[in-house]
């Protein structure tokens, strides 16, 4: 499936993920206006030096609006694959260690959890929460955990098998030893690649919900909020919804790029 | 007797969703009749068991748990998902009428991905470095690329800027082209990575060079031998794939102003009708598991080896 990637394409989408490291952390290293400066003198701009991707309704500069936005906007994907491998971990573990029972009683409910598309899953724990920042991590987060915590099991069930597990079984070390010191490092270190994938994937769906008005609300400047709330002006201002999409298009083509250079490094074939 | 088994366990996936969606219902944090009530009349206060009472009854909510989830779960072999808290009328009603267009919508949206994936391996795959260069990565961008920006860019390309579309296109076939592209151009770009993948490890199999000092044209081979092998794991992914599709069906609603249960999901969302929620939800996972169905049996017409161990 992966492709080698030219090193250019890799430097590219590694420049991108500084930049946006660099925003999250400290946006006003990158522009010397604040995300909620309105000038009503100038509203509804089109893109120009002055403002590159253009102002909004209350002329407030978008590019700095998406600076400012890159905070919560990863703050939020980093979250939600952080909740989705919380679960996926504890129960691949689960299965992949117990066995028997156990095992099959949750590779069962992950079965059912597919019937779910991710983003229903996701729209159910809303709907049970009510919106706010901790729900969308949460719902995007369990969302995502079952295609986790399938490949969680599998890498378990691959790495059981290895040679050196039973030698240090042989060697007399104790059940949790073997676990902790052999097992667990072996089994997770192909899925950092996918969680890094996991990454750019949860801030696409995380936006989405917002796009819908169902995640963070307009004031703020999540990149989702911020397509939701140029949508009244899609038909005299193109740039409100097309330039912040770019933006998250590029995040999550720069972070994809990034998890399969991972994938090729650490090895391992994780599905 | 396959066949039965499938079956069988595709209606115990049905009723465990149906457990979860029941389950998500007994979460709504707080007493749910006076959830409810706040809801009904839009005001925020504590209400005396007398005024609940109503609410109450109808919806069985001081029922011993048991008796409401077999009540809930024998309600699907019934036809009845429960009632809709903000409506007052049967989850189906609800539901029922929009759930055409939906279906209209993500089954065209399938074809057109599929008729897009197939020409552009057809065309690119295995075509010289320029051509399948190309042909990967226009793959590759439209699989990463969202639905919402690729409404949002159709929208405004195509029907603000050159007006070839309307706006608000309803459910009319010219009003249908962008919601269906919209969900069609990411799904073609996944479903033909993995077809150009397969169609290019195909090619170099020794039928394809036997066919070929048969005589056979270059494109017959690739069209008679190879697709047909290229195509089985588009084929298994097709089913996971409408299930994502719908999801991306909500999406292309909202932009385009298209009825469908999208519209229905979200306005339930945001005024939190777990009832209504969970109904769709379960549509759709059942929708999900009557497709994978299908895929089985796509997978044997398509691949006769299968179909004789069955």
């Amino acid at each position: 499936m992966t492709r080698r990637l030219p090193s250019a394409g890799t430097l590219v989408a590694l420049l991108v993920v500084v930049l946006i490291a660099i925003a999250a952390l400290t946006p006003g290293l990158l522009t010397g206006r604040g995300p909620t400066e309105i000038d009503l003198h100038a509203t509804l701009l089109a893109p120009s030096w002055a403002h590159p991707f253009g102002t909004d309704d209350a002329g407030r500069d978008l590019l700095t609006r998406v600076i400012y936005g890159a905070r919560q906007s990863m703050g939020i994907g980093l979250g939600a694959t952080g909740v989705a491998f919380a679960i996926a971990l504890v129960l691949g573990f689960a299965a992949g260690l117990a066995g028997g029972v156990v095992d099959t009683a949750i590779t069962r409910v992950l079965e059912v959890a597919f019937a779910f598309p991710a983003l229903l899953l996701a729209l159910l724990v809303i709907s049970v929460r009510g919106p706010s920042v901790a729900t969308v991590i949460a719902a995007v987060g369990i969302g995502s955990a079952p295609g986790y915590a399938r490949m969680v099991r599998g890498q378990v069930l691959a790495v059981r098998q290895a040679g050196y597990i039973e030698a240090a079984a042989a060697l007399g070390h104790s059940r949790l030893a073997v676990v902790r010191r052999h097992l667990f490092p072996n089994a997770v270190r192909p899925l950092v690649a996918v969680a890094t994938l996991g990454v750019g994937q949860s801030v696409v769906w995380a936006s989405g919900l917002s796009f819908l008005g169902l995640g963070v609300a307009p004031p703020d400047s999540e990149w989702g909020a911020l397509l939701d709330a140029g949508r009244v002006h899609i038909t005299t201002s193109w740039w409100l919804e097309i330039l912040p999409g770019v933006v998250i298009v590029l995040v999550a083509l720069a972070v994809t790029t990034l998890g399969r250079n991972l994938q090729h490094l650490l090895g391992g074939a994780a599905r | 007797m396959k066949v039965l088994l499938k079956l069988v366990s595709a209606v115990a996936v049905i009723v465990a969703a149906a457990s979860v969606t029941f389950f998500a219902q007994l979460a709504v944090p707080g007493d749910r009749a006076t959830v409810l009530m706040n809801l009904q009349t839009g005001q925020d206060r504590k209400w005396t068991d007398a005024e609940l009472a109503p609410l109450n009854a109808q919806f069985g909510f001081k029922d011993p748990i048991i008796v409401q989830y077999l009540h809930y779960v024998g309600g699907l072999f019934r036809g009845d998902l429960g009632t809709s808290y903000t409506q007052k009328r049967p989850v189906t009603e609800v539901i029922g009428g929009q759930l055409l267009p939906s279906l209209t919508l993500t089954v065209s949206a399938l074809a057109v991905a599929w008729v897009l994936a197939i020409a552009g391996t057809l065309l690119t795959a295995r075509r010289g470095r320029i051509l399948s260069g190309l042909g990967a990565a226009w793959e590759a961008l439209t699989a990463s690329l969202p639905h919402y920006w690729v409404g949002v860019v159709l929208l405004v390309v195509f029907a603000v800027q050159l007006r070839m579309f309307p706006i608000i296109g309803g459910t009319s076939a010219w009003g249908s082209v962008l919601p269906v592209l919209t969900l069609a151009i990411p799904l073609a770009g996944f479903l033909g990575q993995v077809t150009r993948d397969e169609f290019e490890q195909v090619m170099a199999q020794p039928f394809v060079t036997t066919a070929r000092t048969r005589g056979m044209s270059d494109f017959g081979v690739r069209l008679r031998h190879v697709l047909r092998h290229a195509v089985l794991p588009a084929i298994t992914l097709s089913g996971w794939a409408l299930g994502a599709l719908v999801a991306g069906a909500v999406i292309a609603e909202n932009i385009f102003g298209r009825p469908g249960i999208g519209q229905v999901l979200v306005t339930a969302v945001n005024t939190r009708d777990v009832p209504t929620v969970s109904g769709i939800v379960l549509v759709v996972a059942a929708i999900y598991v009557v497709a994978n169905l299908l895929v089985d049996l796509a997978y044997a017409i398509v691949d006769p080896r299968l179909g004789a161990s069955r």
